[in-house]
């Protein structure tokens, strides 16, 4: 059966948003993480 | 032989006479010329509205066989637009000259983009209201994430027919983004939340961080929404060029010379979808409209998502930064730095909106991969 026009809107709306948020949210707490785990070191300003 | 002369000089005014009698093409002559002006003598986009514009004029000469089949713009069409293949090649370049180190200096900056999309979704939603088909609503709304290439990816792929309206409308609004945006940021805040001043304390990004970016992003992304894995793969393919420094000849021909070849191929591929019969329908000037209200709706979430940030964080965020969480790169970022700054002159927002507005570039991406991706998901596209 095939979903009608505010159904699909509104899923649209709840996964569509909802995942980027929450895909944007781990990307974020992965680039945290990437962060700690490999730090800025001193030498690497001076190589540039 | 009088009249043979007669009669071929007759073949020279045909044109002549469709002109006005295909009265949609006169329009969409003036159309095209508009175009132009906004793209030559206002500075609006120029690199797309030229082309555009000229290639409305092409495709609006009456018996103009440009885009016929076999016509010169029908084969560039075909081969670039038709299979996706233009905004992917853009992708590699923007990828190529965009700088994420702001936004991995503070990756919270990255949900300011995710909020900069709330538009798309809520322009998709009054566009099924206002009675269009699920797919072409959701093209429609697309023009919210202040993003051509990806504007221009799904509604080629899903609502061919809307293509110049939504790459028109896109292409222009991202223009006038200086001129759409303070207005709703001054609505949206006060006085004392313009002057916050934001202090800048990121620390520098290590080398292997912004080179595992592009790779994290691409898998992460591909994961959750592999229906724009296209989309994502290219941005951060030119990225990691760019980053790596070892391929610099392939990182200056993708921000470069492909870059603009595309770019004049995909202009002039989307003014030749501007037949006048096809264009002038009422259904054009709504489109224009909702893409209009798409981008003012980014600003608003964007603006009070940042308050909610504000809030959170004890005052120590100005909302202002909330507008640079769209794809406007960078742009969107400058107008908040201007914005900040003429109410503070201590206040200096620009690496902030930096951050935000990179998260926008990624966060248009991913709401767009996200959206084909639930789309598929409900059987709506395979």
């Amino acid at each position: 059966m095939e979903m009608d026009n505010f159904t699909f809107g509104i899923t649209m709306l709840v996964a569509g948003m909802g995942g980027t948020l929450i895909t944007l949210c781990v990307m974020s707490l992965m680039m945290t993480a990437l962060g700690k785990i490999f730090p800025y070191k001193e030498e690497e300003g001076k190589e540039d | 032989m009088v009249e043979a002369i007669i009669t071929g000089l007759g073949g020279l005014t045909v044109g002549f006479q469709h002109l006005f009698i295909e009265w949609k093409s006169l329009i969409m002559l003036f159309v095209g010329g508009g175009l132009l002006y906004l793209g030559i003598k206002k500075d609006c986009e120029p690199l797309l509205l030229v082309p555009i514009g000229f290639g409305c004029i092409l495709v609006n000469v009456p018996l103009s066989d440009v885009m016929l089949k076999d016509g010169f713009l029908r084969v560039i069409y075909d081969a670039g637009v038709d299979t996706e293949l233009f905004p992917l090649l853009i992708f590699i370049g923007i990828g190529a000259m965009t700088d994420f180190g702001p936004v991995l200096a503070q990756p919270m900056t990255f949900l300011l983009g995710a909020a900069g999309q709330f538009g798309i979704f809520l322009t998709l939603l009054l566009a099924l209201y206002l009675g269009f088909p699920k797919l072409d609503a959701v093209s429609i709304g697309i023009i919210g994430a202040c993003d051509g290439p990806t504007a221009i990816y799904v509604t080629s792929k899903y609502a061919p027919h809307l293509l110049g309206a939504v790459a028109v409308a896109a292409y222009s609004y991202m223009a006038l983004v200086p001129v759409i945006q303070p207005p709703i940021m001054r609505a949206l805040t006060t006085e004392k939340d313009r002057k916050i001043v934001m202090k800048f304390t990121a620390k520098p990004v290590s080398k292997t961080t912004k080179l595992l970016f592009p790779l994290v992003i691409t898998i992460l992304g591909g994961l959750i929404a592999p229906k724009g894995l296209p989309l994502l793969g290219t941005i951060m393919l030119g990225n990691l060029m760019k980053e790596c420094g070892v391929v610099a000849r392939l990182t200056s021909a993708s921000e470069n010379e492909i870059a603009n070849v595309v770019t004049l191929f995909l202009g002039l591929s989307i003014g030749a979808t501007m037949a006048g019969p096809a264009f002038l329908r009422t259904e054009t000037l709504i489109v224009l409209g909702l893409g209009f209200l798409a981008i003012c709706l980014d600003t608003v979430c964007g603006v009070i998502f940042a308050q909610v940030m504000k809030i959170m964080s004890g005052g120590k965020i100005n909302p202002l930064i909330g507008a640079a969480g769209i794809s406007a790169f960078p742009m969107a970022a400058r107008v908040v730095a201007k914005e900040g700054n003429k109410w503070n002159k201590k206040s200096y927002l620009l690496m902030h909106a930096m951050g935000a507005n990179a998260g926008g570039q990624v966060g248009s991406v991913i709401a767009a991969a996200v959206m084909l991706s639930v789309l598929a998901g409900m059987g709506v596209i395979r």
